[in-house]
């Protein structure tokens, strides 16, 4: 390969050609820095629980998407991979005299081999082709290993699960992570490791084959790479990094039950990878945070949270394909024409009044739900910090004048939007 | 003998059933190349609406309108959904499938709330037809399925024998060409899709009574279905017949006869551990059959997958 004459590292277009290990140092290092600031900013207890909910599902995410994203193939069932993985650590946790010969940290690395264990075998005939196919097969083997964790009791426990005690690995440094601080440094490590190997396994050969093999399987082949066992090489490594996660799980919270391994937790993981944006590397990490987010606030204000989640994940894959991550990085040509601040009017004049209406509309889904399922007689609802009767008309009309006037404004606003952005990415002054 | 005829009676029930649902699934497929992950979803809405509908009108009326409903509902959601995701590729409009299912359960629960809804067989059909030995047969079952083979002729007739289904098979391999005949091939994509959700919406309506109406209906049976024409070979209709009556028939059995595992292993020549309980192989030996049956499934898609590729019925790849 003599790419030198064709790849100029100096252009920005052509500095990231295949199989460059370099990695930009930049947003890691404000990664780790924020990694490392943020118990100091958010120190109550409830706070680190949640950002290690999250760095898990980043984890998680970005190792699905390493199939989704990169690979093309759709899976259904990828949550088993971090099940088994989860619950073999588990199992190393209660085989106190093994476990107490290393510190804690290592043993990630082990639900991740357990998690490679399964995919490598899951992937020897999984991976043969990828689209619908792949996507069935990922979700009758993942219903079926879900489905014997009822029946294998010695390794899924059953129903109450496997729990075990984190403190009895070889002290690290002293650290025996009592404290779920302990545990929040740990988790952010593995976060961070986890994420820089994903990204340089992108970067590799066989990580931009996948990206072929997706787009043109056919045409690979003719290249003379077998798609299928680049399929497998992916599934495989996407496999450990899920299993990693799983072990991280299982770290911080001590137990696993077949809540870890079935359908609705790989459903999960696929809507937070898509919420976040299949098409960048960030996107899933994104998709994470946000969705970790919307999961505790919502589901402490709303009974409703998997309605509202459910309705924005299938607006996402209608109306925006690239998740958040793409949104974002529209406007990135803008940014380059400098020409984004002309888009900061337009933007608040329709989407500040589609949001009051999308939030009327929820106020409305809300008072129904109430109306309907509220005991009888129990006609006082709290909504928006203000309490008041459901039964009664006031509220109803200022629900749905709310709903259609901020609908509305947006509506009538939307081709001015659309006009400003298309001003703002296009080369040279008004026409 | 006679508790063998009685589960060849549930396995044809169960199996006819499943094959309302991958029918339709089947079709959908082999037309528009997306599996369509929110199937079970409709038969779930078929069953609710049914219900809702007999409250007021009585039970046929329900069986009448309730698919009718779901039928223009699947239809409405090909037009303005599929039909907008299909640009993004097959991948985005099987995520879009997806989501939807969720959303529609989780509409269903905002609608009727989490449990069970008490819709019943009608007063018509609650007798027994006959009996075999002890065992009483429902008339409920019989009706079950007479209504799925009587939707099983009506399908194959229109798909063989009309010029409707002329085009549609036609359209099925070469919609482009079909198109330039002057057919508007969107509009057939739009009726089958609305004609496959409505026979769910079918199942739904007369299975509703037997399996419980309930929010988790859908994902009980949706899973099962995709296995069904995995294993039948994707977009086959008789691949899709003889996976549902064989899937029917092996869970029936394997519920009815309590085969352990250990019972197989001693006669193969293995002997039972001492210590079974310190073993890590216990749970292995403790199996039984009425255990499994619900993975029996998923067992056989498996084997069928690493066998036979493309199903039982499928064509090979190209």
């Amino acid at each position: 390969m003599n790419d030198e004459l064709t790849t100029d590292p100096s252009k920005p277009s052509q500095r990231m050609r295949a199989g460059s290990l370099s990695l930009t140092l930049t947003p890691w290092i404000v990664a780790a820095f924020l990694l490392l600031v943020l118990p100091f900013v958010f120190t109550n207890n409830s706070a680190i629980t949640i950002m290690n909910q999250m760095w898990i599902t980043v984890i998680f995410a970005l190792a699905y998407n390493m199939l989704l994203g990169q690979g093309g193939m759709l899976s259904f069932g990828h949550a088993v991979y971090a099940g088994v993985g989860g619950f073999a650590c588990m199992h190393i946790m209660n085989m106190s005299d093994f476990f107490a010969m290393f510190p804690l940290p290592v043993l990630p690395l082990f639900g991740g081999l357990f998690g490679m264990g399964l995919a490598l075998i899951v992937g020897s005939f999984s991976t043969r082709s990828a689209g619908t196919v792949f996507a069935m097969i990922s979700l009758g083997v993942g219903e079926l290993i879900a489905a014997c964790s009822v029946i294998i009791v010695a390794f899924f426990g059953g129903e109450e699960g496997i729990s075990g005690d984190r403190t009895y690995a070889m002290p690290f440094f002293g650290n025996e992570f009592l404290q779920p601080i302990d545990v929040y440094y740990l988790t952010s490590f593995w976060v961070l490791l986890s994420a820089a190997l994903m990204y340089l396994w992108s970067r590799t050969p066989v990580g931009r084959m996948a990206n072929a093999v997706r787009d043109n399987p056919e045409r690979a082949q003719f290249l003379g790479y077998s798609s299928r066992w680049v399929r497998f090489y992916s599934f495989v490594a996407s496999g450990f990094f899920a299993g990693v996660a799983g072990g991280l799980f299982g770290i911080n919270y001590e137990i696993l039950t077949e809540e870890n391994l079935n359908t609705a937790s790989s459903g999960v993981i696929l809507l937070v990878t898509f919420l976040g944006g299949v098409g960048f590397f960030f996107g899933p990490i994104i998709g994470a945070i946000v969705f970790t987010l919307l999961q505790t606030v919502l589901s402490l204000q709303t009974e409703l949270w998997a309605f509202y989640v459910g309705a924005l994940f299938l607006a996402t894959v209608m109306f925006f394909p690239g998740g958040l991550a793409g949104i974002l990085m529209m406007h990135v040509p803008a940014i380059k024409l400098g020409k984004a601040g002309g888009l900061v009017r337009p933007y608040i004049k329709t989407l500040v009044p589609a949001l009051i209406g999308i939030l009327g509309l929820a106020a409305l889904v809300e008072m129904t739900f109430h109306v309907r399922h509220a005991a009888t007689g129990d006609n006082e609802m709290t909504l928006f910090w203000t309490t008041f009767d459901s039964h009664a008309i006031l509220p109803w009309i200022i629900a749905i004048g709310v709903t259609v006037v901020g609908l509305g404004l947006a509506r009538a606003t939307l081709p001015a939007m659309k006009e400003a952005w298309s001003e703002a990415n296009s080369v040279g002054g008004k026409l | 003998m006679e508790l063998i005829l009685v589960n060849v009676i549930d396995g044809l029930v169960t199996g006819l059933l499943l094959f309302m649902l991958s029918a339709g699934l089947t079709l959908i497929f082999s037309m528009m190349g997306v599996l369509n992950f929110a199937h079970a979803s409709f038969y779930m809405l078929g069953a609710y609406f049914a219900y809702q509908i007999s409250l007021a009108l009585g039970f046929w009326m329900g069986l009448l309108v309730a698919p009718l409903i779901v039928g223009v509902i699947g239809a409405g959601v090909e037009r303005y959904g599929l039909r907008r995701v299909h640009q993004y590729g097959h991948v985005p409009e099987l995520i879009f499938t997806f989501g939807l299912a969720l959303l529609i359960e989780e509409m269903v629960q905002f609608v009727w709330g989490k449990n069970t809804m008490p819709y019943s067989v009608p007063e018509v059909l609650n007798f027994t037809a006959f009996s075999i030995g002890a065992n009483s047969i429902p008339a409920y079952k019989i009706f079950m399925i007479f209504t799925s083979v009587a939707i099983f002729i009506g399908l194959l007739f229109v798909l063989n024998k009309t010029r409707v289904g002329m085009i549609i098979q036609a359209a099925l391999s070469y919609p482009r060409t079909v198109e330039a005949l002057g057919h508007n091939v969107p509009l057939i994509f739009m009726g089958v899709f609305g004609v496959g959700t409505a026979l769910a919406g079918v199942a739904g309506v007369i299975a509703g009574p037997v399996l419980g109406t309930f929010p988790g209906m859908a994902f009980v049976l949706g899973s099962i279905v995709f296995v069904t024409i995995v294993i039948g070979g994707l977009g086959s209709l008789w691949g899709a017949l003889v996976a549902s009556l064989m899937i029917g028939w092996i869970t029936t059995f394997a519920k009815s006869y309590n085969v352990q595992m250990s019972d197989i292993l001693n006669a193969v020549g293995i002997s039972t551990p001492e210590n079974l309980g310190n073993s890590v192989f216990r749970d292995l030996w403790t199996v039984t059959s009425p255990q499994i049956a619900d993975i029996l499934p998923y067992i056989l898609m498996v084997l069928i997958l690493i066998f036979r590729p493309a199903g039982l019925f499928g064509k090979r790849e190209s």
